[in-house]
């Protein structure tokens, strides 16, 4: 126990036991379906993933400085919507251009959010609800409803999802995944090791204290907001890239999805604790679900019911199991330290 | 109080705000006072301003239920459900408000005695509680009710008022009396403004808060019937997306996010705004989708115009100190 306890946190038995979860849910959905174990599944599951990936690490970043983005659905919406009807003008626009233009417009429409919140004071529920609004409300009104249509986007970016860079234990790896996995990296080292990162954890642990020490929460807040908009422009690119077909309704609902990936990976709703790996592990587990519960036919309508419950478990074992964990954990630090203060703690 | 601070209140600046969207519906449209319009001003959105009415109560004691919509849409299709298997709908009816009271009952079990973020418990209420509704209708339509239930929505009880305006106004004097003239609405009070205090003087925490959102599950049961009456047919999707209206309702009505203050007279005067802002932005040919975007604005502007003017005044202050 001692062993274990001084190389894993709680935090990390917390998504240890997520993958276990991960795995017993795929093992139990592949005795139920019939020809589940093959690429286009994990194909499927790969790109809904993805999506909801990119963009739960803005979301975590957002949650751990104690506030929370609603909007993200919206701006997936937008920046899809905007990107796919400038290609279907520009097809000759480079990709890279293309995925610049998402992150960027992105980032501008998170700089809204952020500003409100950081400058406005206003609490970023009631800023990203009325946003989600809002956005939603332009988008529609400045498309006049009209739909982008796979055939007016240039070729590359429809065979896109199809493309492979490498196979793996013969899995062909889609690059779309690829990326969002290249996103968690980079999000985790920068959140784990940049004192950027950690200040993003500082002042979501303890603002006061964070002010105390000199910390520019307001600036740090709406960087938070600015990241968490482009990388779900990012997203909206993905989007753009799997479905091809792009309505003013694309991305409806996805921060429903998007924040129970987040809560489920075991980001503190609270702020200050949680990891953009979790934030990963979640949306997989989520989007294992939603792609497997679709597979079954009869229980597409489950998933919903499922979704709210996984997160009102993700929740609960936070606030009770995490708590006991954390203590156990620091008995086990007293232990550690003062081994002679053992005799004290124990009467 | 004099008339001119009264007036800088949050509740004279909505007062001035209705009478401008007033006035300049009376210009675009003569009709707009008839007793018939107002009636219907009423009826369009009662279902929302049923359930803004104990979202205030909620919100006052610091908390928040992101579920309500879910659970309008729940006890629809719970109605819609049992009507389909041939229970007799007044039994589908007890059935449909229990089924609300046992939502609110378990948002309120994990909020009071556990403990967890209302926030978070009511968003897996949000998702769960629309699945539960989607498991039971699946992607019908469920309609044919027998014709008294849909009179119940439609039909108008005396003049042009119907049973559901009826249910609004006699909701909003209970609310009322609980809210500012009872021992229940001061506890209300005292824990959204320090919930420590309010433990440790004894008062009854959890049972406030579960009795809270037991009725608010309850409440927006009775709100989902009447939508279900109102509109003859019940679907899965029913009601989504409610949530943000009737929260705006709360807000801009000066209540505040974080708990502890706040009136129902500030609500009822904000309820009469965009009631009369969405019939004003209809009688101007703007779209639904339009109408929200402008109810999402006045949301972020209910807390940033307070917030800013707040700024700004501690900033004069310094100035000439």
């Amino acid at each position: 126990m001692n062993w274990i306890q001084r190389r894993i946190r709680p935090e990390q038995v917390r998504e240890l036991s997520l993958l276990l979860l991960i795995i017993l849910a795929v093992l139990l959905f592949g005795s139920m379906i019939d020809g589940y174990y093959t690429s286009r599944t994990f194909n499927r599951i790969a790109s809904s993933v993805a999506v909801i990936t990119i963009v739960a690490v803005g979301q975590t970043l957002v949650v751990l400085t104690r506030n929370i983005d609603l909007s993200v659905g919206s701006i997936v919406g937008c920046t899809a919507y905007f990107v796919g009807t400038v290609l279907g003008h520009f097809p000759d626009i480079n990709p890279l251009m293309a995925i610049l233009m998402a992150v960027v417009l992105g980032a501008l429409i998170g700089a809204v959010n952020g500003a409100l919140v950081a400058w406005g004071r206003v609490p970023s529920i009631i800023v990203t609800l009325g946003t989600l609004a809002i956005f939603r409300g332009l988008l529609v009104d400045l498309s006049n409803a009209k739909t982008v249509t796979t055939d007016s986007l240039p070729h590359w970016l429809v065979d896109l999802p199809q493309l492979r860079l490498f196979s793996l234990f013969g899995l062909d790896i889609p690059v779309l995944f690829l990326l969002a996995v290249a996103i968690v990296l980079i999000f985790q080292a920068g959140t784990g090791y940049l004192s950027l990162g950690r200040r993003f954890y500082a002042i979501g642990s303890n603002p006061d204290a964070a002010a105390l020490i000199g910390l520019p929460i307001r600036r740090l807040v709406f960087l938070a907001f600015v990241l968490s908009g482009a990388l779900a422009g990012l997203a909206g690119f993905v989007t753009l890239a799997r479905f091809g077909n792009i309505t003013v309704e694309s991305g409806r609902g996805l921060e429903l999805q998007v924040v129970a990936a987040v809560v489920v990976g075991g980001v503190n709703i609270f702020g200050g604790s949680g990891t953009v790996v979790g934030a990963m592990l979640g949306a997989i587990m989520i989007g294992t679900l939603e792609q497997s519960l679709y597979r079954l036919q009869i229980s597409e309508f489950w998933r919903d019911a499922v979704l709210g419950w996984l997160i009102l478990m993700a929740v609960a074992s936070d606030a009770v199991i995490l708590q006991r964990l954390r203590a156990l954990w620091g008995r086990a630090d007293l232990k550690y330290v003062a081994p002679a203060a053992r005799g004290a703690t124990s009467q | 109080m004099s008339a001119v601070a009264r007036l800088r209140s949050w509740e004279g600046l909505l007062l001035v705000l209705l009478v401008a969207i007033v006035a300049m519906n009376v210009l675009r449209s003569p009709y707009y006072l008839g007793v018939t319009n107002i009636a219907n001003l009423f009826q369009l959105s009662i279902e929302k301003i049923i359930v803004a009415l104990i979202m205030t109560l909620i919100i006052i004691n610091g908390e928040i239920d992101l579920s309500v919509a879910s659970v309008m849409g729940l006890s629809a299709c719970v109605l819609a459900w049992l009507h389909q298997m041939g229970v007799p709908l007044p039994l589908a009816i007890i059935a449909s408000l229990g089924s609300g009271l046992a939502a609110g009952l378990f948002n309120g079990f994990w909020v009071a005695y556990v403990g967890l973020p209302s926030l978070a418990v009511t968003l897996a209420g949000l998702i769960g509680f629309r699945g539960i509704a989607r498991i039971l209708v699946e992607d019908r339509s469920v309609g044919g009710f027998p014709s008294w239930f849909n009179t119940l929505g439609q039909q108008p009880v005396f003049g042009p008022v119907t049973a559901s305006i009826v249910i609004f106004f006699v909701l909003f004097a209970i609310i009322a009396v609980v809210l500012h003239g009872s021992a229940l609405g001061r506890l209300v009070y005292v824990i959204g403004n320090n919930l420590q205090a309010a433990r440790y003087s004894g008062v009854r925490v959890k049972w406030v808060k579960m009795a809270l959102f037991a009725t608010s599950g309850l409440i927006a049961a009775l709100a989902g019937l009447l939508y279900a009456a109102r509109l003859g047919a019940v679907r899965g999707d029913m009601a989504t997306g409610f949530e943000l209206d009737v929260i705006t309702m709360v807000l801009l009505g000066g209540v505040s996010i974080f708990g502890g203050s706040g009136n129902l007279i500030g609500v009822g005067l904000s309820i009469l705004v965009i009631l009369n802002l969405r019939n004003g932005m209809g009688l101007a040919s703007i779209t639904g989708n339009t109408q929200t975007s402008v109810i999402g604005a006045l949301l972020i502007l209910s807390v940033l115009v307070p917030n800013m003017t707040q700024v700004l005044q501690s900033r004069w202050k310094g100035r000439n100190t």
